[in-house]
């Protein structure tokens, strides 16, 4: 029994999508299940933890409290439209370094948020990334070093030649 | 080309050590010691690591479980509601088990499925299978399950009562005697004697990704099972007993685990197995992923304690004896609560000398979900115990906190409270001066004091000091008898042969870093094999601070072992390139086929253990801590937040400084959510809170700033010196943050969590107290 759900477009990471589904589908599972874009994660399926979180028209959202319908026509982005041409984004080189992943089950969605705080806000102080991050929860770091990638990850967008330069010392 | 490093030679007196320290960590080793990047963080970050969850498998279905509603009763009928097409549907129940339905720990006295009766509310009695999960939460909905309820047991001192009998002939899962000196006698003597309770709640791990396994069957391969957990051998084992199948006839592979903090160590066994009976029966590769509610009322959690400790101390405030009396809640089944209880044994004296001590410990049954592993496994309990015991003795007798530990602090060549003699060195006064001088406590207390008579926020700072064991306790580690190596592949990389599990912690990239610096290749001619039980041998379980400091130890070893045999069987020269050593490798392989070098454990020299007098060497070797906690109570709004934190700690040779940062600070943060913060809400034993709506872990804008300080000693026995570091920092936030309280509002709360509401209360009762007196 082949339900006649509805056909519903938006764009993933800028490629154009279609897909046939439940409108009340959830958008974490449209992405992981239809899309198979498995970097974003569920933790707790109620909007608390901030695992799946994608930004959708230069909002962050929790991807677990969207249905598939509220994406029609939308541009949505997931941790695999991060890296661009191979090149890794500056937050993702920042975690590495840094260590702001441990586990990395809250990675996907941490980054998400880090570069939507990025993107409205260039050079966060500590309490605006504290606020930035506040609806993204890690149960490994302790936070700090994620807060040292974002800072590093500010650093290097803001003026790469002097970074290299710092890292060079 | 880099050669290899000089092996590091250990020296026996103090003084050679604390000399060599300086030097191991700064000058001899190239890749030990640095913050070379997590081994999987690429995958990680780019969001292609591959958790259970992400993972398909052809023709898979969807299991999910059906629970018992009430905490103890017997079983009287199950009936399948007619609105349900069941014909769809596997279903499996503990009919179906082909071996023993029970799941093998230390005892095998918890089922598989339960058979008749259940023992605790959300244990699993019949298990479900279809090829669309979204249709399975009505058909758990619609299994009907009638019930002949019994009286249940919900804490320590119902189940001391034994009335009812709940497990096994008195409820009690086990107990510990420990005795040094003569206790009785002191109290004569003593110009103090102070008593005190303590008591810890249950705290969940909060690991983000929840429970998950994938299990498959066929009649060629019988079960082979893909699943988030810590200890691929423990499910390994289990399975072997529930299948009734040889050794060859099950596989566990370990997915990229999405944090674990003990809860992955025996749950996955039981999930494991009930994903494989739904494989078996309905012929189909089954997931079962449990969801957040699922995973917080089904599965284990921080054993609950109650900790009385009654203290004889001289007129200078000398410990003379310590009377301590430990109880844990160990819930339904015994599966830990054995162990768990035996390092809450060994940890309740603190870090301290005193020639009299006495510990009597049980552990009891209750009603509830089985309590298990959680990091620090009983440690954290004690410690909170003995570090606010320490702050209660100190105002009763009136000395500074600081002063009566340092009167009391262990050093090398005392006795702990199982007369293991401390051969290496200990630093605790070191640690604490620098803790003291990194947070400004004195300044800050006088400061605090002054300024907290005219301000309703009421700052405070408090310190705990604190040991933790590394490894397994007593003989543990002879019984496991590890074994772990390295094998060099055709495409020429050398892989770690290992079941040591990686999830979150590092595993993978401090074995790395020691193969390459033992055999003196490069971080990236190191890959980790798959944690995969058809693969790696049994390097035991991956708990108990033991990764680094036995494993690593292995993985040394078996490097310098492997170059041993290229020099001996394939003309490896005594000093060698990278591509010398691989080319050695190619001609080894050539002649003799496989190259594989693996070891096994071997214990320090030395090390005696009585498990029936609980006397000797407990633990190999300790990691050490002091922490300060700075906070600020809010006596308006009953807030209490921990404003900024200082860890310094002494464990052992850090392999990796970014890594070992980032363990004690999320440890630490963990602390703070057990003081304050985590409240497992139980209703007729079942998990009421069971969301992360409202069980409340610190976020991003409750951490404190954390500053984390590492003294190094390294430890002879341990890879490059290591020790273990995992789960001390979880050890001492509570404490401190309490004693920290009290410093800030005069009372000495004795119970954690902490909750506002529990702050108005000692609030207003202190008030109420004060307003009679000034009467």
């Amino acid at each position: 029994m082949t339900a006649p759900w509805p056909t519903i477009r938006f764009t993933v990471n800028g490629k154009p999508c279609a897909v046939q589904a439940p409108p009340m589908k959830r958008l974490l599972d449209v992405l992981r299940e239809d899309l198979r874009l498995t970097g974003t994660k569920e933790g707790c399926g109620e909007g608390e933890c901030g695992s799946c979180s994608v930004r959708m028209n230069g909002e962050l959202v929790n991807s677990c409290l969207v249905p598939v319908l509220q994406a029609e026509g939308a541009s949505v982005q997931t941790v695999e439209g991060l890296a661009l041409n191979g090149e890794l984004h500056p937050l993702q080189q920042a975690f590495l370094k840094c260590g702001g992943a441990q586990c990395g089950i809250c990675t996907p969605g941490m980054l998400m948020a880090a570069a939507q705080l990025l993107d409205l806000n260039p050079h966060p102080n500590l309490a605006e990334i504290r606020e930035g991050l506040a609806g993204n929860l890690c149960r490994c770091t302790g936070f700090m070093r994620i807060f040292e990638s974002v800072v590093e990850a500010a650093a290097d967008q803001a003026n790469p030649s002097e970074k290299q330069a710092a890292d060079a010392r | 080309m880099k050669l290899r490093p000089p092996v590091v030679s250990y020296a026996s007196t103090r003084a050679a050590i604390l000399a060599a320290s300086i030097m191991t960590t700064h000058a001899k080793t190239r890749i030990v010691g640095a913050s070379v990047p997590r081994k999987e963080g690429l995958d990680k970050l780019l969001g292609c690591a591959r958790y259970v969850d992400d993972i398909e498998r052809e023709g898979m279905w969807h299991g999910a479980t059906v629970r018992s509603s009430i905490p103890r009763g017997l079983i009287r009928s199950i009936g399948y509601d007619r609105r349900i097409d069941w014909t769809e549907f596997t279903v499996v129940t503990a009919d179906d088990i082909p071996g023993q339905n029970f799941i093998q720990l230390i005892a095998a006295d918890q089922p598989c499925l339960a058979d008749g009766k259940v023992n605790h509310c959300d244990e699993a009695i019949l298990l479900l299978a279809h090829p669309d999960k979204h249709k399975l939460r009505e058909a758990v909905d619609a299994v009907r399950i009638e019930y002949e309820p019994l009286p249940p047991v919900f804490t320590i001192e119902e189940s001391e009562r034994r009335n009812p009998i709940v497990w096994g002939a008195d409820n009690l899962l086990k107990s510990f005697l420990l005795e040094k000196g003569d206790v009785d006698s002191a109290w004569a003597h003593a110009a103090h004697i102070v008593e005190g309770e303590y008591r810890t709640g249950a705290q969940e791990h909060l690991y983000i990704e929840n429970n998950g396994v994938i299990a498959e069957w066929s009649q060629e391969n019988g079960v082979t099972v893909w699943g988030s957990l810590q200890c691929p051998f423990y499910v390994h084992r289990s399975l072997l007993a529930v299948f009734d199948l040889p050794e060859d006839k099950v596989r566990v592979i370990q997915t990229e685990t999405g944090g674990a903090f003990g809860g992955k160590e025996d749950y996955p066994s039981t999930l494991a197995a009930h994903a494989a009976l739904l494989a078996l029966k309905s012929g189909h590769p089954v997931k079962m992923v449990y969801d957040r509610m699922e995973d917080l009322a089904a599965t284990t959690k921080r054993h609950p304690s109650r900790i009385r400790h009654r203290t004889a101390l001289d007129k200078d405030g000398k410990l003379l004896a310590m009377d301590i009396d430990v109880a844990t809640d160990g819930g339904a089944y015994s599966t830990l609560s054995s162990t768990v209880l035996s390092r809450a044994t060994l940890h309740s004296p603190g870090p301290y000398v005193c020639p009299n001590v006495r510990v009597r410990s049980h552990s009891w049954a209750t009603n509830t979900v089985p309590y298990g592993a959680f990091r620090g496994f009983g440690a954290p309990q004690a410690v909170f115990a003995i570090e606010r015991h320490m702050d209660e003795i100190a105002a009763a007798i009136g000395l500074d906190p600081i002063e009566l530990r340092r009167r009391n602090f262990l050093h090398d060549g005392d006795t702990t409270a199982t007369e293991q003699v401390m051969r290496e060195p200990v630093i605790l006064d070191q640690l604490l001066d620098r803790a003291l001088a990194e947070s400004d406590y004195h300044k800050k207390r006088a400061r605090f004091a002054r300024e907290n008579q005219a301000n309703p926020v009421k700052r405070g700072i408090g310190i705990a000091a604190f040991y933790h064991g590394s490894g397994f306790t007593g003989s543990g580690e002879r019984y496991l008898n590890s074994l772990a190596g390295l094998d060099v592949t055709p495409e020429g990389k050398v892989r770690v042969l290992v079941a040591s599990t990686e999830f979150g912690q590092g595993t993978n990239t401090i074995l790395a870093q020691i193969a390459a610096e033992a055999i003196g290749i490069g971080y990236d001619d190191v890959a980790m094999a798959p944690a995969d039980t058809g693969i790696v041998p049994n390097s035991g379980p991956t708990v108990a601070s033991r990764t680094s400091m036995v494993v690593g130890r292995l993985i040394e070893r078996a490097g310098l072992q492997l170059v041993n045999m290229l020099h001996k069987d394939a003309g490896l020269g005594v000093n060698f390139t990278r591509a010398e050593f691989f080319a050695a490798c190619e001609r080894y392989r050539a002649a003799k086929g496989e190259l594989v070098s693996l070891c096994r454990y071997e214990a320090p020299p030395g090390i005696f253990w009585d498990d029936q007098k609980y006397r000797g060497e407990a633990y190999p070797a300790f990691a050490w801590s002091i922490q300060v906690a700075q906070v600020a109570v809010d006596t308006v709004t009953y807030s209490a937040e921990v404003e900024e934190f200082w860890a310094v700690q002494e464990g052992g040779r850090i392999l990796n400084p970014v890594l070992a940062g980032g363990q004690i600070e999320g440890g630490v943060a963990q602390g703070i959510g057990y003081a304050l913060y985590e409240k497992v809400l139980l209703q007729n034993g079942h998990m009421a809170n069971n969301q992360m709506t409202n069980y409340i872990m610190p976020t991003a804008e409750d951490v404190p700033p954390i500053h984390v300080f590492f003294e190094e000693i390294p430890f002879q026995y341990g890879a490059y010196g290591a020790k273990g570091i995992g789960e001390l920092p979880h050890d001492g936030p509570a404490p401190a943050i309490l004693n920290a309280i009290k410093d800030a509002t005069g009372i000495g709360f004795c119970a954690i969590p902490l909750l506002p509401e529990d702050l108005f209360a000692g609030l207003a009762a202190h008030r109420a107290v004060e307003e009679t007196s000034a009467v």
